[in-house]
């Protein structure tokens, strides 16, 4: 029994004795912090998302105050946060476009067919599977991986596919690289109206899968000004260098609803039914 | 006594490396060696720590941990079991406290050695010098010649093979083997290399 007591009173004294010199030296030797760094990681978002490029706002406030990289480069700050910074930094910073994520599918569990998957949760591993369990295999499989990539719970999964609130996103970019069937793309956010389908197939075979894809039917071509909708084969695009306004929709009556305003379909309840 | 001395550095360099014939430290030594100024760096840092480690942890172990306690009225107790618990926890502070006096005083120091000092405290070949201190009997003078001895090694086997290593990358490598798998090729060999030197003791 004596040898246990005493082997705990040596570890005791071991870990005290250690500990307050540890302590004391931190004191002692205490570091001046560098007053500017901390001050600029105040201004900073402090998500530590990375989508600078740099491991953490904390480094990144070192790579500005050394000049290596400039505020434009944090996707997160706000025009108003960015002129803060600018001006604490004594450089002019340029306004930027913000851009957000958009998922560029509509086949949610009530218009596109699937079939039950089991397996693991997470859209990687499900598309290995003969590419997911939607009918459409460029469709959004609604397991989320995007979602769990999001650090600021931008992306919701509702009825099956994943949903961007473009009031949340922050445009990290992160959800563009998980995606398996390469759904997502970053779009400026002043842009509302987007088709919400990422399909190459021809109408006929998208409408046996899907009944909110693009048919190809130009509708929105036509109603729309030249150069603000891009067709591709079967498929619409917005063009998003001249993007048209949000009256499109209205002016198109869109058969499948595939085109839609990024606003609405975010919208908490049944967007499909919304008239816009 | 000169032989001694001699058998205790050449021995711990060249004979007994501590990563090319008794595997110890293997992390770093394939994880910093991608280029020459990084295991520079890495060098430093284990050179420093295993000195100072071998020194302070043989110390203790003589003066505490060896030795029953007659002084406190308990014979024949050994607390020789305790002493990997009291290196790791000896060797942890002793980085932490190093780390924050070069902070202090050697700014330049502490930015050249930079993220491989706090690495190398649970690394197993600093644990290890002074496991082998131990079991090899040394006094305390002999500990810290030895745990600088080793580290030498450490260094000496670190540079050569991230010299290869970048030779390497700029060598026709066929495609399955490319990366690791020829870095490990690399090592074993370095390692057979050093094979030879077995017949120096």
């Amino acid at each position: 029994m004596g040898i246990v007591i005493l082997a705990f009173i040596i570890a005791l004294v071991v870990g005290v004795v250690l500990a307050l010199i540890i302590g004391a030296a931190a004191k002692a030797f205490a570091v001046e912090p560098d007053l500017r760094k901390e001050a600029l990681e105040e201004l900073l978002p402090g998500a530590n998302c990375g989508g600078c490029g740099f491991p953490g706002c904390g480094e990144f406030a070192k790579a500005l105050l050394s000049a290596e990289s400039s505020p434009e480069c944090c996707p997160v700050c706000q025009p108003d946060s960015l002129k803060k910074i600018g001006e604490f930094l004594g450089v002019s910073v340029e306004g930027k476009e913000r851009k957000v994520a958009l998922v560029r599918c509509g086949g949610h569990n009530g218009v596109a067919i699937s079939t039950p998957y089991n397996g693991v949760n997470d859209c990687a591993s499900a598309s290995l599977v003969a590419a997911g369990g939607k009918g459409c295999e460029y469709g959004c499989l609604g397991l989320a991986s995007c979602s769990r990539a999001c650090a600021f719970d931008a992306i919701e999964i509702r009825n099956g596919i994943a949903i961007v609130h473009p009031d949340r996103c922050i445009g990290c970019g992160h959800c563009v690289d998980v995606c398996p069937k390469n759904l997502i793309c970053m779009v400026p956010a002043s842009v509302d109206v987007h088709v919400y389908c990422n399909s190459p197939e021809k109408g006929v075979t998208k409408m046996k899968l899907c009944k909110a894809s693009c048919i190809g039917c130009k509708k929105c071509v036509k109603a729309s000004d030249e150069d603000q909708m891009i067709s591709e084969g079967f498929l619409v695009r917005t063009n998003y260098s001249t993007p048209p306004n949000t009256d499109l929709i209205a002016a198109t009556g869109c058969p499948t609803k595939a085109l839609k305003l990024a606003s609405i379909h975010a919208l908490p309840e049944a967007p499909e039914e919304v008239e816009p | 006594m000169f032989e001694n001395w001699l058998l205790i550095t050449v021995g711990a360099i060249l004979v007994n490396n501590f990563v090319l014939s008794k595997f110890l430290g293997i992390c770093p030594f394939l994880g910093v060696s991608k280029n020459l100024n990084t295991a520079l760096g890495m060098s430093g840092a284990v050179i420093f720590v295993m000195t100072l480690a071998s020194l302070v942890t043989s110390t203790i172990y003589t003066l505490f941990l060896s030795r029953p306690f007659t002084f406190l009225g308990v014979e024949d107790v050994n607390l020789g079991f305790l002493k990997i618990l009291v290196f790791i926890v000896v060797i942890a502070s002793l980085v932490q406290l190093v780390e924050l006096i070069l902070q202090r005083f050697f700014p330049v120091l502490n930015k050249a050695l930079g993220i491989f000092l706090p690495l190398i405290t649970t690394n197993c070949a600093v644990l290890g010098v002074a496991e082998l201190n131990v079991k090899g009997g040394h006094t305390i003078l002999e500990s810290t010649v030895y745990g600088f001895c080793s580290a030498l090694g450490f260094a000496l086997a670190l540079i050569l093979f991230s010299s290869l290593r970048e030779k390497l990358d700029l060598a026709a490598v066929p495609t399955a083997f490319e990366g690791t798998a020829i870095a490990l090729i690399t090592a074993g060999i370095l390692a057979m290399a050093f094979m030879g030197f077995s017949g120096l003791v």
